[in-house]
């Protein structure tokens, strides 16, 4: 059995031990010991190979630069097939490994019904719990699951390349709505300015519409302006609602998913037996009488 | 299993490290790769940090003799005794015998197929659902021979 209440109690105290043991346990589905409460983050997303880890590399940098604590939680896809994962963020954040004031931790999404990764919450919660200052979300932004995994976190950042295709890609996948910051990174390669210009001119420009910043992980340009931006940074409410929303939308789906009935709705839907209005209603009806 | 594979020195060799790393993920796994040149106290630190249940160490500089035991002893310092260590690359048999005392329970040289690494980790998971020793720390003498 384990007892996330004295973990928690010595992971506040520093101990690293207790804080990787009480993170598994929450991953595993561990019931928090913590109240639902504060713990704010910072959702870094974008397609594959645009430079989100490198850029998280040098961010930490900065933060450390300036005294301050950092915890990264780093999503990556498991394979549907084997259930397997390869998790290779971390070794872009060159620096993570040997500061006391850096906790980086890899996570698979482990194919939850409808991509929904409750223990993000808690796990935030805790890390925000035990001091961590800066607590950030990596997770690969492309298609709908891994939109859904960034709504969990309070200010979204969007990572894109110099190469337009990138660009399209994420307009696809409707994550540029909640960005509330994009981010061309590989700004020392050509194409990246016009890839900014042409990414601001797409938005529509009111006040609400993000910023775009141009950067390098390799050369280091831009990193201060986007630390310095985002400590001023405020998601708009409309933007909230629409992760609020999304955090719903992808919890009302993984009980959906889960409902023991669901399969036999499904073949009495094929058989003809019943229609797709009276498989709902039955779907209302049990989540009623479940609940009394 | 969540295990970290993991490059220790300055060794710039890392193209078997990859094939494992995906070999392993293929396998089920979840993998974190930590990179190349990483040192003892920042492999001990990924491994404490990740919750990992095991650890592979690839090295073929011929530096294996003064750095997998250095990792070998920090674990245990931090606790970490249940943490599964095994190793591959270039690893002469003269050096294997030693290592396997300081706990290290396979050693995979040039040429080993993925399903033996595979098949030495089914062993693993059957050891420590029957609670016989198999972590760095848990002393006991065993170790896979293929
Ligand atoms: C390709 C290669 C290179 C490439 C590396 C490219 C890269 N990014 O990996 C380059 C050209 C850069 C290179 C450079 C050097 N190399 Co070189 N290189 C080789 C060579 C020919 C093949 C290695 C290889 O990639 N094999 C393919 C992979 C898939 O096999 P593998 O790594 O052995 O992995 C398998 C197993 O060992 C095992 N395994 C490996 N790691 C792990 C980890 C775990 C957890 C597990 C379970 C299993 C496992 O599983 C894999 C699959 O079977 C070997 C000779 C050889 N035949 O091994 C020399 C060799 C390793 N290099 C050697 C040397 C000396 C060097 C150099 C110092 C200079 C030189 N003389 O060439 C530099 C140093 C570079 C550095 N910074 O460290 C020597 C090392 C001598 C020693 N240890 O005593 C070797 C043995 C050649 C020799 N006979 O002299 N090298
Ligand atoms: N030229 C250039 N390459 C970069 C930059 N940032 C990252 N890369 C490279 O892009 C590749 C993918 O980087 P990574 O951080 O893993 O991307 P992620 O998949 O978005 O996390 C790596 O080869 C990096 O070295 C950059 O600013 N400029
Ligand atoms: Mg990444």
């Amino acid at each position: 059995m384990v007892d996330a209440a004295n973990l928690l109690e010595e992971a506040r105290q520093g101990n690293r031990r207790s804080l990787a043991k009480l993170l598994t346990y929450l991953e595993e589905g561990g019931k928090s010991p913590l109240e639902y409460g504060r713990g704010k983050s910072l959702g870094i997303t974008g397609p594959p190979g645009v430079g989100k880890s490198s850029l998280i590399g040098k961010l930490i940098d900065e933060w450390l630069n300036l005294g301050e604590t950092v915890a990264v939680l780093a999503v990556d896809p498991s394979s549907p097939i084997s259930g397997g994962a390869l998790l290779g963020d971390r070794m872009r954040m060159v620096n993570a490994d040997s500061s006391d004031s850096v906790f980086v931790r890899s996570l698979a999404t482990r194919n939850h019904p409808g991509g929904l990764m409750n223990c993000l919450t808690p796990m935030i919660e805790v890390l925000s719990e035990c001091g961590w200052e800066n607590i950030v979300i990596e997770t690969v932004g492309s298609g709908q699951s891994e939109t859904r995994v960034v709504a969990f976190a309070d200010i979204v950042v969007l990572v894109d390349g110099p190469d337009r295709g990138d660009i399209i890609q994420a307009e696809k996948s409707g994550i540029i709505e909640m960005a509330d910051l994009i981010v061309i990174n590989k700004s020392d390669l050509k194409n990246a300015q016009k890839a900014a210009d042409s990414i601001r001119s797409a938005l529509s420009f009111n006040e609400e519409s993000p910023k775009v910043f141009l950067s390098s992980a390799h050369t280091g340009e831009g990193i201060k302006e986007i630390i310095n931006e985002l400590k001023i940074l405020q998601s708009p409410l409309i933007r909230n609602r629409m992760r609020v929303r999304e955090r719903l939308i992808s919890a009302w789906d993984s009980v959906l998913l889960e409902s023991e009935s669901l399969e036999i709705l499904i073949s009495e839907i094929e058989d003809g037996k019943i229609s797709i209005s009276e498989a709902i209603e039955m779907i209302r009806n049990h989540n009623k009488t479940s609940k009394s | 299993m969540r295990i970290v594979i993991a490059k220790p020195g300055l060794d710039g060799h890392d193209r078997g490290a990859k094939v494992i790393a995906r070999a392993l993920r293929d396998g089920g796994n979840e993998v974190i790769y930590t990179g190349l040149r990483r040192t003892p106290e920042e492999i001990v630190r990924i491994v404490n940090d990740e919750d990992a249940d095991a650890l592979g160490l690839s090295t073929l500089s011929g530096a294996h003799d003064v750095l997998i035991p250095k990792v070998s002893t920090l674990l245990r310092q931090e606790g970490l005794n249940h943490v599964v260590v095994f190793a591959g690359g270039i690893i002469p048999m003269d050096d294997r015998e030693d290592l396997y005392n300081k706990g290290i329970r396979a050693i995979f040289g040039p040429g080993s197929t993925t399903s033996e690494i595979l098949d030495f980790l089914e062993v693993v998971v059957e050891r420590k659902v029957r609670n016989k020793p198999v972590g760095i720390g848990e002393e006991s003498g065993w170790c896979w021979d293929g």
